[in-house]
């Protein structure tokens, strides 16, 4: 089955006339996603290699019947597209963006709460989501994933691909590999994941990849004990970052006390949830769990 | 990008929050005149971003000229926790009756904002939430209408400010909040907002945390920050674009992807190693930016090994490798390096490594592999020369 996107997937990308837009989605459609349109304004009626280009989402709706966008403009773009993309009917909005100020994320994510509850953002600054056999939505280099039953959700993108990476060299493949992202206020957090990898026939286990900063890994933690059943592996970046200073990723810092590696960690082991302390180790947990 | 207390204050005035009139100075003869300009008595304030000036003797009142002096000659230049002054801001000393709380910041969880605010100020919100949190009224706004004038009234009754100031600590908190939205702020906290024996609600401190990705909405507000107290190889790498945190340690590291450096420090410092920095080099593969983050993690003199941690998806590894045979011809590191490439194209990589055979460059296959030799070499190596 897979989660969020498969050979259903109907794609149309914001940002497709760009140099990474039209990488990345060329990229796409040859992993065999169906891409069947772009949205950038003022170039409607444009293709990029046969892949029509409208000038807004509504038309793209209206001709192409998209149903997932992935938004690839400059931050400062980026929250109206994906609102655009929303209000035209597009159910589940992909954002590979990086570097939406906060105070946008927040204005997107209550909007879409508000006014378009049955889109789902996945993101900012993320790198998509792979379905491996079925489709690619993203960034993520799809040479490393089979299809298999492990679910993947991470907040960091190359991190995904180092455990994802062992886990497929023990001959195990994922069913979904969902990217959450690393910014402040995410479209989607573990908790919305890891509801639809337990609902998920395909998925059998979920590694789930966290870091320093915000809460979400502990309100997975007690979602995992009350929710999810299938057996889930966990790791947690960031245990040597100090306090206040911002990792890389918008939503990686330490606030005082919190957010810390080792509370998130803690959170997660005193549900049971098994954390490993090296990405090896995850990998290695995972394939023990399989193999069992 | 944290903002000092002077710096908050101007963002605090320019959203009608009453400040004291005060000046920011850098010499004693400037604070000396600055002191007889808003009048005294003043308070001699040392612009450090660290808690815990006060208790450190960064925070004097002058009555006169002479003690403004001799305050503003031993406050600048102090330590204070690591951080030096070099900044002073003389205020007019504000009269106190009470001391109150209040911030706006974003909470992730909600994602929503939260508005704080409390009676018990100046002290430890942390401690106030922890010890008496009912004494902390905490408010989520709805970020999609801000705070009104009703919400704030209610927050103060709630919070029982006194009743003749009901008024004014709801136009602070909506100042406040006005801050937070107009600024891209993701902190405006204000410990203590005093209430004046004229019964005036004033901030008599400021500590305000600015969206750096919304910096291109407000030109007026990029040369704030602290930039001479940040660590000089901090400030190089922001101006060339570098995601560099400085650390500790003695083991540089690079890598590419945000998570996976965290990970990589983590699993360094788990081999027995300190790593030096934090540096994600993102996409970026090409000799240029390879040999520009080498010279950043290389200018710090602590370093004695350098781990370079690849794992390419969308970045060739085999790129990644002629990056680096580019630098290593331009620059001559003196430390070992440890190089491990995994992913797209990392047999390729390998073996150009392998042919170009760099002087004190070391192979090695996996991450774990990888962090034992290069804390191994760390040890080995003595401070470079």
């Amino acid at each position: 089955m897979a989660v969020l996107v498969d050979s259903d997937t109907r794609l149309a990308v914001a940002g497709v006339t760009g140099r990474e837009g039209s990488f990345h989605t060329l990229n796409n459609r040859a992993y065999g996603t169906n891409v069947v349109g772009g949205v950038t304004p003022g170039k409607g009626g444009q293709d990029v290699e046969g892949i029509p280009v409208f000038d807004d989402w509504a038309q793209a709706m209206e001709q192409a019947e998209p149903n997932t966008a992935m938004i690839f403009v400059p931050p400062r773009f980026a929250a109206d597209a994906i609102l655009e993309a929303a209000a035209a009917g597009v159910r589940l909005v992909i954002t590979i963006t990086e570097g939406i100020p906060a105070h946008d994320e927040l204005r997107v994510y209550n909007t879409l709460k508000r006014d378009y509850p049955g889109t789902r953002l996945i993101g900012p600054n993320c790198p998509g989501i792979l379905s491996p056999g079925k489709a690619n939505v993203g960034i993520i280099p799809a040479s490393f994933f089979k299809d298999g039953n492990v679910g993947v959700v991470s907040r960091s993108g190359t991190l995904t691909y180092q455990i994802g990476n062992e886990i497929a060299q023990a001959g195990f493949g994922c069913s979904s590999i969902v990217g959450i992202g690393g910014d402040p206020v995410p479209g989607s957090s573990f908790v919305d994941v890891l509801e639809l990898f337990q609902g998920d026939e395909q998925t059998e286990l979920i590694v789930l990849s966290g870091e320093i900063g915000g809460s979400a890994e502990e309100e997975a933690a007690e979602y995992i004990a009350e929710h999810v059943s299938k057996p889930v592996v966990a790791y947690i970046a960031g245990f040597t970052a100090p306090a206040g200073k911002q990792m890389g990723h918008a939503g990686a810092i330490v606030s005082g006390s919190a957010g810390t590696a080792a509370a998130k960690a803690q959170a997660l082991e005193a549900q049971g949830v098994r954390v490993g302390r090296t990405p090896t180790e995850v990998a290695e947990l995972a394939v023990q769990i399989l193999r069992a | 990008m944290d903002l000092l207390e002077y710096q908050g204050k101007q963002l605090f005035a320019r959203h009608g929050l009453e400040v004291s009139p005060g000046k920011a100075v850098t010499t004693v003869e400037d604070a000396v005149t600055a002191a007889g300009e808003v009048g005294y008595p003043v308070v001699v304030k040392a612009q450090v971003l660290i808690g815990g000036r006060g208790k450190a003797g960064g925070v004097k009142l002058a009555d006169n000229e002479d003690e403004a002096r001799e305050h503003a000659g031993n406050i600048l230049g102090m330590d204070i926790h690591g951080h030096l002054v070099r900044t002073l801001w003389i205020e007019h000393a504000s009269d106190i009756a009470t001391e109150y709380y209040a911030s706006v910041l974003l909470d992730r969880s909600a994602k929503a904002p939260l508005v704080m605010f409390s009676i018990e100020g100046g002290v430890d919100i942390e401690e106030v939430a922890e010890q008496t949190p009912e004494k902390l009224i905490r408010h989520h706004v709805d970020a999609l209408k801000g705070l009104s004038r009703e919400e704030a009234v209610r927050i103060a009754t709630e919070g029982k400010a006194d009743a003749d100031v009901i008024e004014g600590v709801a136009d602070a908190l909506v100042a406040l909040y006005e801050v937070w939205i107009k600024e891209d702020a993701t902190l405006a906290e204000i410990n203590p907002l005093i209430v004046t024996p004229q019964r005036q609600v004033k901030a008599l401190d400021a500590k305000v945390s600015l969206d750096g990705n919304a910096l291109y909405r407000h030109p007026e507000n990029q040369d704030l920050s602290d930039t001479e107290n940040e660590d000089p190889i901090e400030v190089r790498a922001r101006e060339q674009g570098v995601q560099y945190v400085k650390l500790d340690g003695d083991i540089g590291i690079l890598g590419n992807g945000a998570g996976l450096v965290m990970s990589t420090l983590d699993v360094v410092a788990q081999a027995g190693g300190k790593p030096a920095n934090f540096l994600d080099a993102g996409g970026g593969s090409d000799a240029a930016k390879i040999k520009q983050a080498v010279e950043l993690i290389l200018e710090n003199e602590a370093v004695k090994a350098v781990l370079f941690n690849i794992f390419g998806g969308i970045t060739r590894c085999d790129e990644v490798a002629k990056g680096l045979i580019a630098a290593f011809g331009e620059i001559q590191p003196d430390v070992p390096f440890v190089v491990r490439l995994d992913g797209t194209n990392d047999v390729a990589g390998r073996e150009l490594l392998k042919e170009a055979s760099l002087p004190n460059v070391h192979p090695a296959r996996t991450m774990n592999e990888a962090a034992e030799l290069v804390v191994e070499l760390a040890a080995k190596s003595g401070a470079p020369a």
